[in-house]
């Protein structure tokens, strides 16, 4: 699958589900994925279609019970995240992966100014003196573009904007240079204008930094601003995975099809209705056997019912869970 | 357009909400929510208003059905003005006004079943007798596109885009004319806003409604409004017919929120020269003096910080409150 480069973090076939009252759950149903050195990957899907408890169970940040990570490896530099003992978890967790929250206000603790949260992970994983975790805290909420950096060290987080603070999480995940970032959703709480200075400030980041981001969102515009691949999510499964380009212009799945017809567009012709994907996303009871989409696809047949589809490749690291050829359409 | 009636007026809304300090709990001063804005809806039409969190919008939206007790101005609805009816005729007057909220988890209520939701305003503004009241909530429920036979299920067994539907029923139930739109379908996801949206324009062919559509989303405005205001930090900056607003902005603010929508398609992603603004809004409670938007304006001028801009018409219906625009249209 992944050509030239050994990938930083490799996944393969991870299975959660989760215990509840009313039976299980089978929120994530053997996704796969890799992320190359210095790559952006975007997931995009919509809320429960497992894209954040992906992440989750990567890093162990799921409570157990109610969920189990039931099957799969996720190699990160050559170590088995899922066969690791708890302490070495620590150490990758705010180590070698960052992490972004979607909320900044929740994700930051108000008891503490950001400068101790800052400082924490660096006392914590790298060993550094208080004064040296506070030089390094001050280099951070420069590079993340926060003035009068010192003076602001001493501030608590509601002394702080939305877009700020999340500024702050990005310093916070930053802090030991970690060799991957997952940002879950960090601008769906910011307005338009914030999130444009954030994502401006990513793109400048990863230049300067150069290192490997997963960013969840379910706004396909800002994936097709900032990233290099684009994997779509839907009832727990990958569906389409591929460099973004060819996603954006060739979708084969009809989910991102349908996805990416649905949004209004901001120039152009006005249409006079919106392009509907009927029906709901479906509810992950049982081990899926058919194809999750079957209920909402506008090209289901016999055979969707009976297999869920295995990706096949299709193009250049362009990959699609569906039995129905897109080629088809476009003849 | 010019022939249609005007069925919404507003003149000059102020809105200040009070902030109370010190020992003797006095007032120290206000926080302007809405501060001076005007604008018409016709009948028939949508009033798309877009802003970010914090400019005013929704308590605009509220004010508009006095919800809120108006500091200032007038609102006129079907040539009534309600910021000065009483209470007993406002009564009369909600049956024609109504609204649909964004939060579906929180507006209705989880102890009434779905057709005692629907109901309620019947209830309150009807003496229907009960067959008659059903009749019509069945109807309602086949009008938003609820399976009849979820009448008596309670709203946590409904999904997000079906509660809103819930929520549409309820504010259609007593035929009204002017419904005001709160960000509906913020808190849903990307495919059920769509079915959202459409119902919402297929509800307003078929019942003749006017729509103040409230919504940070600008791509979704742009689809369903006839004619846009856009809000910052208490008035309007900007004001004009869909398209005039879209293809061609006037003011400093709308052009950088219209950049600084991500759009879905990698090659002008690539491509666009995107206006980043610098730093966050200011605080209602204490804004610049001057025009508001001056301090993270990318063409400010020394006239910025003294005076705020009057609002001059630049095109028909567009109207625009910018020193910029008056000193060209003075020059040229």
């Amino acid at each position: 699958m992944p050509d030239g480069a050994t990938p930083v973090l490799d996944v393969k076939n991870l299975k959660t589900v989760f215990s509840t009252r009313s039976g299980e759950v089978h929120a994530v149903n053997s996704v796969s994925f890799y992320l190359k050195p210095g790559e952006l990957l975007g997931v995009v899907g919509e809320s429960g279609s497992g894209k954040s408890v992906t992440m989750m169970s990567l890093l162990g940040l799921l409570p157990s019970p109610p969920a189990e990570v039931r099957e799969g490896t996720v190699m990160l530099g050559g170590k088995d995240l899922l066969k690791v003992d708890a302490q070495t978890m620590r150490k990758v967790r705010g180590g070698d992966v960052g992490f972004v929250f979607q909320d900044p206000m929740t994700s930051l603790n108000p008891v503490f100014n950001v400068g101790f949260q800052i400082m924490e992970p660096l006392r914590e994983h790298m060993g550094m003196t208080r004064a040296q975790a506070r030089d390094r805290a001050v280099e951070l909420l420069e590079i993340v573009g926060i003035p009068d950096a010192r003076r602001r060290l001493t501030d608590y987080p509601h002394q702080f904007s939305g877009g700020m603070r999340q500024r702050v999480m990005i310093a916070i995940a930053l802090a030991c240079n970690p060799k991957v970032l997952i940002a879950d959703e960090p601008t769906t709480a910011l307005d338009v204008t914030i999130q444009a200075q954030i994502l401006e400030l990513v793109k400048d980041l990863r230049q300067k930094l150069g290192m490997a981001i997963i960013w969840i969102t379910h706004d396909l515009g800002v994936i097709a601003g900032i990233a290099d691949r684009v994997m779509v999510m839907y009832g727990g499964q990958v569906v389409e995975q591929g460099p973004v380009k060819e996603v954006f212009a060739n979708a084969a799945h009809p989910y991102t099809r349908a996805l990416l017809k649905t949004m209004p567009k901001l120039h152009g012709t006005r249409d006079d209705k919106l392009r509907v994907i009927e029906g709901q996303p479906p509810m992950l009871g049982r081990q899926p056997v058919s194809c999750p989409f079957r209920d909402r696809c506008a090209h289901a047949f016999d055979r969707c019912a009976q297999e869920n589809p295995l990706r096949r490749e299709i193009g250049d690291g362009h990959d699609v869970a569906c039995h129905w050829d897109h080629r088809e359409a476009q003849q | 357009m010019s022939t249609a009636r005007k069925l919404v007026e507003v003149k000059d809304l102020k809105l200040h909400f009070p902030i109370y300090g010190g020992l003797l709990r006095r007032q120290v001063g206000a926080v302007k929510a809405v501060d001076g804005v005007s604008f018409d809806i016709y009948e028939g039409e949508t009033l798309g208003i877009v802003g970010e969190s914090g400019c005013g919008k929704s308590t605009c939206g509220r004010a508009v059905l006095r919800l809120y007790e108006a500091t200032e101005g007038s609102i006129t609805i079907d040539g009534q003005d309600i910021s000065k009816l009483s209470g007993n005729d406002l009564r009369k007057m909600r049956p024609s006004m109504q609204m649909v909220f964004q939060d579906p988890q929180a507006c209705l209520n989880p102890r009434m079943t779905v057709a005692g939701i629907i109901g309620e305003p019947l209830d309150e503004h009807t003496n229907w007798d009960r067959k008659k009241k059903l009749e019509r909530i069945y109807e309602l429920m086949d009008a938003v596109g609820l399976n009849r036979e979820f009448a008596n299920r309670y709203p946590h067994a409904f999904s997000g885009g079906q509660r809103q539907r819930i929520g549409i029923a309820r504010a259609l139930a007593l035929n009204p004319r002017f419904i005001v739109c709160d960000e509906p379908i913020a808190a849903l996801d990307v495919s059920i806003q769509a079915q959202v949206v459409n119902l919402l324009e297929e509800l307003q062919q078929q019942f003749g409604l006017t729509y103040m559509f409230i919504s940070h989303d600008l791509s979704m405005v742009r689809h369903i409004a006839d004619r846009v205001a856009v809000m910052y930090l208490g008035v309007i900056v900007e004001r004009a017919p869909v398209q005039a607003l879209y293809d061609s902005p006037m003011h400093p603010y709308t052009e950088a929120l219209l950049s600084a929508v991500p759009e879905p398609d990698p090659s002008v992603e690539v491509q666009k020269d995107r206006i980043v603004l610098q730093g966050d809004v200011p605080s209602p409670s204490n804004p610049p003096k001057g025009c508001n938007f001056c301090t993270r304006c990318p063409k400010v001028m020394d006239i910025c910080h003294e005076t705020p801009p009057e609002t001059v018409e630049v095109g028909p219906g567009h109207f625009v409150a910018c020193h910029l625009i008056n000193q060209q249209q003075t020059a040229g």
